[in-house]
């Protein structure tokens, strides 16, 4: 694996981004490095794309430092243009052009022509499965499709870095695990750093590492594993008619922390399946329900931010 | 190839799909020219060339225009068929029929049309997200903004050269330097309308917006240019003397009457040649600067 040297393939001091009043981002610190699968992960509006579109150079920087592959994002914009891909969530392809059309284009943004242009666009529509849709306009193809266009064009300049802004948007879970091969297999042999974004937990998963942000600020940076070994232990989840009393009677009782999050009483201990017997026992006809969960990157979430990832307006007090 | 097959669809060659059997291709592949199968990337990052990428996309806008025919219709029908009837109805101006004296404002009000519906598109390119993939290209601004006013412009001319061949109806005789000429013109002419569309349209976020601007901004500056009456006679000839389209009238009905004498009637009240050269070359220098500008600002609607 190319992984191996740990030089940063990007690396941010400080980035801040404001709309306005609006804090998008607070003061980012983080290093990715090169040739790994990185993913920032977040609820819709923390902060997610305000820093994708400074990365792949489509807003300016505002505050901080950035460097990417080792150029400075302020005054060396073209020279990380030239290394990166860039694939968005909203299309990119121009509809009322074919396949093939649309990446001679890309190509001949990016500085390919000629011979070297069409052997790289066969190879890279061979290599997504395009080959017989060449002609077709992209009007015509389905969203998996196009998606996958939008990577051959992302990809088609050898990119030493492909950033994508929620790449999995839309489509089926087949299309969404090809992605993911497709992605690996870049990494894998060509020591591509891939660097998503996604407001989806099970996608954030397979990463090798993740940041997760929440409202403009950095709260977890670390692999799926150790995010998830960080949490205390199994979840007990019970749903109650006054889960505010519930939480309280565990806390006199056992003396353990227990809290309420999204209408649930919650608690984290270690041996989760011995508490269950204990607490059902505890508080006959209270638990309407009770669920144990091995600790997943929400309950990261939650026991960072202290609110559901997916939380409903009237809970934002809580946090 | 190998390692490639068996991946997953979203690796699949065209060996899995049935449509070559596995392996052949690696097979003709030892046998003939190794052909379109993978490429070495280069060592270095490569580095475009932005007037190449600019005629990219001008070649896409005509593209886009061909496979668009209604603008066709909206462009160059509805100049065709004012044409048609005010020279039907009105009566004879400056000393020729009003069909022929409206013949170089007609071409003008076509290359109007067009150029603004080329750069409406720029509306579209941001609307759909094409444009968001052109800014993060290594190309510099004035490449993109290059590429859509040459594409805007082409398809003027193109539409131009249609309706001058509707000349040859009226009795002119253009030999091809004369040809030449009004071709020449109109694409300086197209470059100005178009960079002028460009600077509109660029912060604008829906394309109603721009027909507004069409009304109450570019129909009277086409209507104040000379090219539906000459104003001789009243206040309004300063008006349209203040206007830089007037000059690109005056110039394109010059060129139109190529070879008649200084003096001649068609001619009488028009500004020189030079003059007309001169602004309009100025305003096409001045409007595609300014779009090169405006394109630099960022503005919301780059952000989908």
């Amino acid at each position: 694996m190319l992984s191996e040297t740990q030089s940063a393939a990007i690396e941010t001091h400080g980035v801040c981004h404001r709309y306005g009043d609006r804090v998008a981002l607070g003061g980012l610190d983080i290093a990715i490095h090169t040739g790994e699968i990185f993913v920032f992960l977040g609820p819709n509006g923390g902060g997610k794309t305000t820093l994708f579109r400074l990365l792949s150079t489509l807003i300016p920087l505002q505050e901080g430092e950035a460097r990417i592959l080792g150029f400075d994002l302020r005054r060396e914009s073209r020279a990380i243009q030239r290394r990166i891909g860039v694939v968005f969530q909203a299309p990119s392809l121009d509809k009322k052009l074919s396949v093939a059309e649309n990446l001679t284009h890309q190509g001949h943004l990016y500085g390919l022509s000629g011979r070297t242009l069409d052997v790289r666009q066969n190879e890279m529509l061979a290599r997504l499965g395009l080959s017989d849709r060449r002609r077709e306009r992209v009007e015509t193809l389905s969203g998996g499709l196009r998606r996958r266009v939008e990577l051959a064009k992302g990809m088609l300049h050898w990119p030493r870095l492909l950033l994508l802004d929620e790449p999995s948007t839309g489509l089926d879970p087949g299309a969404r695990s090809d992605l993911w091969d497709y992605l690996e297999h870049i990494r894998r042999e060509e020591g591509v750093t891939v660097v998503l974004t996604t407001h989806l937990l099970e996608e954030a998963e397979k990463a090798d590492r993740i940041a997760i942000l929440n409202e403009g600020q950095l709260v977890a940076l670390d692999s799926p594993e150790a995010l998830k070994a960080t949490v205390g232990g199994d979840s007990i989840t019970i749903q109650s008619s006054d889960p505010e009393a519930l939480a309280a009677g565990i806390r006199e009782r056992f003396g353990c922390p227990a809290s309420v999050v999204g209408g649930a009483t919650r608690l984290e201990q270690p041996g989760g399946h011995e508490w269950i017997a204990r607490l059902v026992e505890a508080f006959p006809g209270r638990i309407e329900s009770i669920m144990l969960g091995r600790p997943t990157l929400e309950d990261v979430f939650i026991d960072r931010t202290g609110h559901r990832f997916w939380r409903e307006k009237e809970e934002v007090g809580v946090g | 190839m190998a390692e490639i097959r068996g991946l997953s669809p979203f690796l699949e060659s065209s060996e899995k799909r049935g449509t070559v059997p596995p392996g052949a291709r690696i097979a003709r592949g030892v046998g003939r020219e190794p052909r379109s199968t993978s490429i070495a990337p280069a060592a270095e990052p490569l580095t475009p060339n932005p007037w190449f990428a600019a005629w990219s996309l001008c070649q896409r806008e005509w593209v886009r225009f061909v496979r668009q025919r209604n603008r066709v219709f909206g462009a160059f029908g509805q100049p065709l068929i004012f044409w048609i009837l005010f020279g039907a109805g009105l009566g004879p101006t400056g000393g020729v029929s009003y069909k022929e004296y409206f013949f170089p404002g007609t071409l003008v009000l076509i290359l109007l049309f067009t150029a603004i519906f080329a750069t409406i598109s720029i509306i579209e390119d941001r609307r759909e997200g094409f444009l968001q993939s052109v800014l993060v290209a290594p190309v510099p601004r004035w490449s993109m903004v290059l590429g859509k006013i040459l594409g805007g412009t082409l398809i003027a001319v193109a539409q131009g050269a249609l309706f001058v061949l509707l000349g040859y109806t009226l009795g002119f005789h253009w030999g091809p330097l004369a040809l030449l000429g009004i071709v020449a013109w109109m694409v300086l002419v197209s470059i100005a309308l178009t960079s002028l569309g460009f600077l509109l349209a660029w912060r604008m976020e829906s394309t109603q917006g721009f027909h507004a601007i069409m009304s109450v901004l570019l129909m009277p500056m086409w209507l104040l240019s000379g090219a539906f009456f000459s104003g001789a006679d009243s206040w309004i000839r300063y008006v349209i003397a203040a206007n830089p389209l007037t000059y690109g009238v005056a110039g394109l009905r010059r060129l139109v009457y190529w070879g008649a004498g200084a003096d001649s009637v068609q001619l009488a009240g028009l500004p020189e040649m030079w003059l007309c050269c001169l602004i309009t070359a100025a305003f096409a220098a001045v409007a595609f600067l300014l779009a090169w500008k405006i394109s630099s600002q960022r503005t919301t609607g780059d952000l989908l």
